[in-house]
């Protein structure tokens, strides 16, 4: 099997594992209870709070442990919101294609009364910190803007929009579940005052996060009970999945140079192979996206019988169209950079990673020109094309 | 649980009566490239039955699979039983359908109907 679709999700590596293990063996005690056996669990998780508070240069007591990306931008935006609409601020401001953990949170806030403004994201997937700077009002009580699109993996000028927000003393929350283990995190160059990650996408478990909230953000529990996380996030810590986070991150982040310049090689090539195949385009910018995603438009296909028989081929990925979406609409990231829905229907996202090969690279060009032209030549849209009675919308 | 029945994955990957006829009697298209799916069905008809039946389709893999499953239903079929072919049927002789993709087997239907009424027309 080939695998293409870490961003979607990732295999748990061996260090993760491993300590997950030896967690669930022998460091099965309830943190919270006083005898020593229960006291050993609380040091797994100590230890891991401040291994991964040094990932990211944070404060261990500013990391909180949640239950993964999802949670922890709920938190983060709904606490932002609460501070705000004591003081009479409600303008949100954030982009229109962010993760849907941050826009549907943002929608239910437009309902109660909230005013979010979603910011342009341009063709190539990328934000302007003139754009934050110009749209902060007196009444903003929250910018929340991706480290990294998980679709097209565009990574946002973080550190030059924390900096005017800084400056102009609004809280800034990043979603950072794609960026953190494959791009540095330093929360304080980046001037984020609350950062959300997701352990499964950098080889950790799934359903553990980390909300990084600086001492000043002022956090409102979504989760109410007991006093875990000094008291903002109730429940019985799941401490292997945390123990196994930290060794995840720390593994990581050491080889993130290493493993960034394998990954690099191996995207540049994809992507150049796939661009030979004629009507296509790379979705996003080609120098400001992570390094192991490559997302590609194929006019006159649909997505989803591509990626049927990519996996055909065992080869697994994924794609914007409706009919993976669930809904009518194809992904509304692909819209926000301006492609037309029949374009955006026929969208590929490869995300590969250290454990990909050439060899990999190699089979996965080959199977989706094979794939795309197979579909064409059974497409009447396709067909139109060619013969003149309909317009080509990407390039030759 | 795969997301497709055998049957639906089979017609898919195989599908049956792929391409075009030239010189045609019924040609149908239905649906539109914004939503992501488009059927088109040639049919050679004499005497009212259909003899020849061909299909092209953009769209997703049930999308692909109904045409092909729809075709195999109506070839050899007299005009009156064609048009008695309903989606349900397709679904049901595909070993049924996720139900966000029923609409794929509506369109096959629809797309046999306009083949038939455009043969009517041109006669
Ligand atoms: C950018 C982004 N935000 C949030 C999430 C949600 O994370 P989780 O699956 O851990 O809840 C994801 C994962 O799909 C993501 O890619």
């Amino acid at each position: 099997m080939i695998y293409a679709d870490n961003a979607a999700t990732t295999k748990m590596s061996r260090v993760a594992i491993d300590a997950m293990v030896n967690c669930m063996e022998n460091i099965w005690g309830n943190p919270s209870s006083l005898y020593e056996f229960g006291q050993k669990a609380k040091e797994a998780i100590t230890s891991a709070r401040e291994k991964i508070a040094a990932c990211i240069n944070a404060e261990p007591n500013e990391i909180y442990f949640t239950s993964g990306g999802s949670e922890s931008d709920n938190q983060a935006i709904i606490s932002a919101a609460k501070v705000g609409a004591k003081k009479n601020k409600r303008h949100i401001i954030s982009t229109a294609f962010e993760h849907h953990a941050v826009l549907h949170t943002l929608k239910k806030l437009e309902a109660e009364g909230f005013e979010i403004e979603l910011l342009d994201v341009h063709e190539n997937g990328v934000i302007t910190p003139a754009q934050v700077e110009n749209a902060i009002r007196k009444d903003t009580c929250l910018v929340t803007i991706m480290f990294a699109n998980n679709e097209i993996g565009t990574i946002q000028p973080i550190a030059e929009i924390g900096a005017i927000c800084r400056a102009k003393k609004v809280p800034f929350h990043t979603d950072a579940v794609q960026a953190a283990g494959h791009i540095n995190i330093d929360v304080q160059k980046l001037n984020v005052d609350a950062l959300s990650i997701s352990a499964h996408k950098f080889h950790g478990a799934k359903g553990v996060g980390v909300l990084y909230a600086r001492k000043n953000f002022q956090l409102t529990n979504i989760i109410e009970g007991g006093a875990q996380e000094k008291g903002k996030r109730a429940g019985t810590e799941n401490v292997p999945a945390i123990v196994a986070m930290a060794a995840a991150l720390d593994d990581a982040c050491k080889n993130l140079d290493a493993n960034n310049k394998k990954v690099l090689a191996l995207r540049e090539k994809l992507i150049d192979g796939l661009n030979k195949i004629p009507y296509s385009i790379l979705n996003g910018d080609r120098k400001k996206r992570l390094p192991g995603n490559v997302n590609f438009c194929f006019e006159g296909i649909e997505g989803e019988s591509l990626l049927l028989l990519l996996d055909d081929k065992n080869i697994c990925a994924s794609s914007g169209s409706a009919c993976t979406s669930g809904s009518l609409d194809p992904s509304h990231v692909l819209l926000a950079i301006g492609r037309v829905h029949e374009v955006a229907h026929g969208s590929l996202r490869l995300s590969i990673d250290e454990n990909n090969t050439e060899d990999d690279v190699e089979k996965i060009i080959s199977a989706v020109a094979e794939v795309v032209e197979y579909l064409r030549n059974m497409s009447p849209l396709w067909k139109d094309k060619l013969n003149g009675k309909k317009n080509f919308i990407l390039e030759a | 649980m795969a997301l497709y029945s055998e049957k639906v994955m089979d017609h898919f990957r195989h599908p049956r009566n792929v391409g075009s006829i030239e010189n045609a009697d019924g040609v149908g298209e239905v649906g539109n490239a914004k939503c992501g799916d488009i059927m088109k069905m040639y049919l050679k008809i004499d005497d009212d039955v259909v003899t020849d039946v061909k299909f092209e389709t953009f769209g997703c893999g049930s999308a692909i699979a109904s045409s092909s499953m729809a075709t195999e239903m109506i070839k050899g079929k007299p005009l009156n039983e064609v048009l008695q072919l309903t989606n349900k049927a397709v679904a049901e002789a595909l070993d049924g359908l996720p139900v966000h993709k029923l609409h794929c087997s509506v369109l096959a239907e629809e797309a046999i109907k306009a083949a038939v009424q455009d043969y009517y027309n041109k006669k």
